[in-house]
């Protein structure tokens, strides 16, 4: 069973991602990798996140497949073409990636290479029909293949995007273009959440929720200043200050959560950035 | 308009070192308009390339002239007594730098300005790019709201995950062009529009040497 097999059999399917690091020691992240091993259904790889130059995701997704784990391969459309898009899909194909996760990708300049031009070339809901044309043995000139992928194409939504109403649109695009699954951003406003599920659900496309392990009440504060579309609400940095041992705290906020979102949606998605040997630990709190 | 900015006084005058006898030509339409290299811009520069030049105790003579495209053999025809100079600085737009360089090739052709965009003019000395020459204009479904030039991704299917408050992921002052855009369309009632999946451009048209020829 592959993680397309367990999301499309109904079960409660986890994901969880890692970030290749910037260099070529690798060794945390492997330590990483085997602390995931079993305990998810497959794991993200990241593609230069935050438009911060790291290792290649197609090297890492080969990695993590060489230590028997199923990647989930982020593709962003800010550093390559689409010539350059289609061979590494084409080559992530040959490698026996089976899941690809199609996104726009950050903007440069919030990166750590703020001069780079960048690329854009199609976007994410382009990318989901330049997957499904590739699986179907064509590339995006309509030229014939030789040897078709068989991807299963995944995007993201932001369900506390604020306007949502534009966000849901472009969701609904991304169904239309071919996305079979979905995993979204940081989820912490229940209600707001369980409002998206209800207009979501009719799409019939299963959505992972994105969990985030907040680790203090500092960054608690942090994600809701700077970054969009994630808003921890009060009560939690609250609870988050008040702890004694705050990690402590956080995993147990986010295995709460996961317990709540078991009757809610597909799965979840776990965010623990640099702390994904606390995974499990997550995973036992919410009782899995 | 095109849109320039000046650029900065020390670099102008490094491009000048080792010519005594230089002239400096205004262009009198976009750059004009935008305040930047227009008779009176042209002026100032080469009062502060004098005064610089006079501080260092060197002399240098710099001839003034505007004229009212550089981007149009016609008006470059109007210059006068070019062949007296040893060098040329325009202040016109890349297309007019480029106007003089192709007509005085024996003399070198400098840039006075940095040529920044297509624009809108917001206010007096505010300007915001608006176009980026596609060549493939796709307005009439984006509301008239221009997401290729006004979107930082240039998306053209909608607001990315770095929407925040109808604001741009690369800066809070910046509006998020799809926000606009949707906003645009529902009060149209025209949303199904925004339903549409827009196809990839083709930039095989923008991307090359572009002539338009509309002789026949």
């Amino acid at each position: 069973m592959g993680f397309k097999e367990d999301i499309q059999s109904g079960k409660f399917v986890v994901t969880a991602e890692v970030g290749p690091p910037k260099g070529t020691d690798i060794t945390r992240m492997i330590h990483h990798i085997k602390a995931l091993k079993g305990k998810v259904a497959a794991l993200n790889v990241t593609d230069n996140q935050s438009a911060v130059m790291r290792v290649c995701t197609l090297a890492i997704a080969k990695v993590l497949m060489d230590l028997d784990v199923e990647p989930i391969y982020q593709m962003t459309c800010r550093d390559r073409n689409r010539l350059g898009l289609q061979s590494d899909l084409l080559g992530a194909a040959v490698l026996g990636i089976k899941n690809v996760l199609a996104l726009t990708g950050d903007h440069t300049t919030l990166g750590d290479h703020k001069d780079a031009k960048p690329v854009f070339d199609i976007e994410s809901v382009q990318l989901l029909q330049v997957i499904n044309g590739l699986n179907e043995g064509r590339d995006m000139a309509g030229l014939e293949l030789q040897g078709k992928t068989d991807f299963f194409a995944g995007a993201i939504v932001t369900p506390e995007a604020n306007p949502l109403e534009p966000q849901f649109a472009k969701f609904e695009k991304k169904v239309e273009a071919g996305a079979k699954f979905f995993q979204t951003q940081a989820v912490y406003d229940m209600k707001k959440f369980h409002n998206f599920m209800e207009r979501a659900s009719k799409y019939n496309v299963p959505i992972l929720a994105g969990v985030l392990l907040l680790k203090s009440a500092g960054m608690a504060k942090f994600l809701n200043k700077f970054v969009a579309g994630i808003s921890v609400p009060d009560e939690l940095i609250q609870e988050l200050a008040n702890a004694e041992k705050p990690l402590q705290k956080g995993i147990e906020i986010a295995g709460r959560q996961i317990a709540e979102l078991k009757d809610v949606c597909a799965g979840v998605h776990v965010m623990a950035i640099g702390a994904e040997d606390k995974v499990p630990d997550i995973l036992a709190a919410a009782g899995l | 308009m095109i849109v320039a900015e000046p650029k900065p006084v020390e670099e102008i005058k490094k491009m000048l070192d080792g010519y005594d006898k230089v002239l400096m030509v205004g262009c009198g339409t976009c750059t004009t308009v935008c305040l930047t290299g227009g008779e009176r811009e042209v002026d100032l520069m080469a009062t502060a390339v004098r005064l610089m030049h006079k501080v260092e105790g060197k002399d240098i003579q710099i001839g003034q002239q505007t004229i009212l495209r550089q981007c149009d053999w016609e008006y470059i025809d109007e210059l006068q007594n070019v062949e007296d100079y040893q060098a040329i600085v325009s202040f016109a737009c890349g297309a007019g730098i480029q106007g003089l360089a192709r007509r005085f090739t024996n003399i070198p052709v400098m840039p006075g300005v940095n040529t920044n965009f297509i624009g809108f003019n917001e206010e007096y000395g505010l300007y915001s790019e608006q176009c980026k020459a596609c060549g493939e204009c796709i307005l009439d479904k984006t509301g008239g709201i221009c997401p290729v030039a006004r979107c930082a991704k240039g998306l053209l299917n909608g607001p990315c995950g770095g929407t925040n408050n109808g604001k741009c992921e690369i800066s809070s002052d910046k509006d998020c062009a799809w926000v606009l855009i949707y906003n645009q369309l529902e009060g149209q009632g025209k949303l199904d529009q925004f339903k549409q999946i827009l196809a990839p451009k083709d930039y095989g048209k923008a991307g090359n040497i572009r002539m338009l020829d509309l002789r026949k």
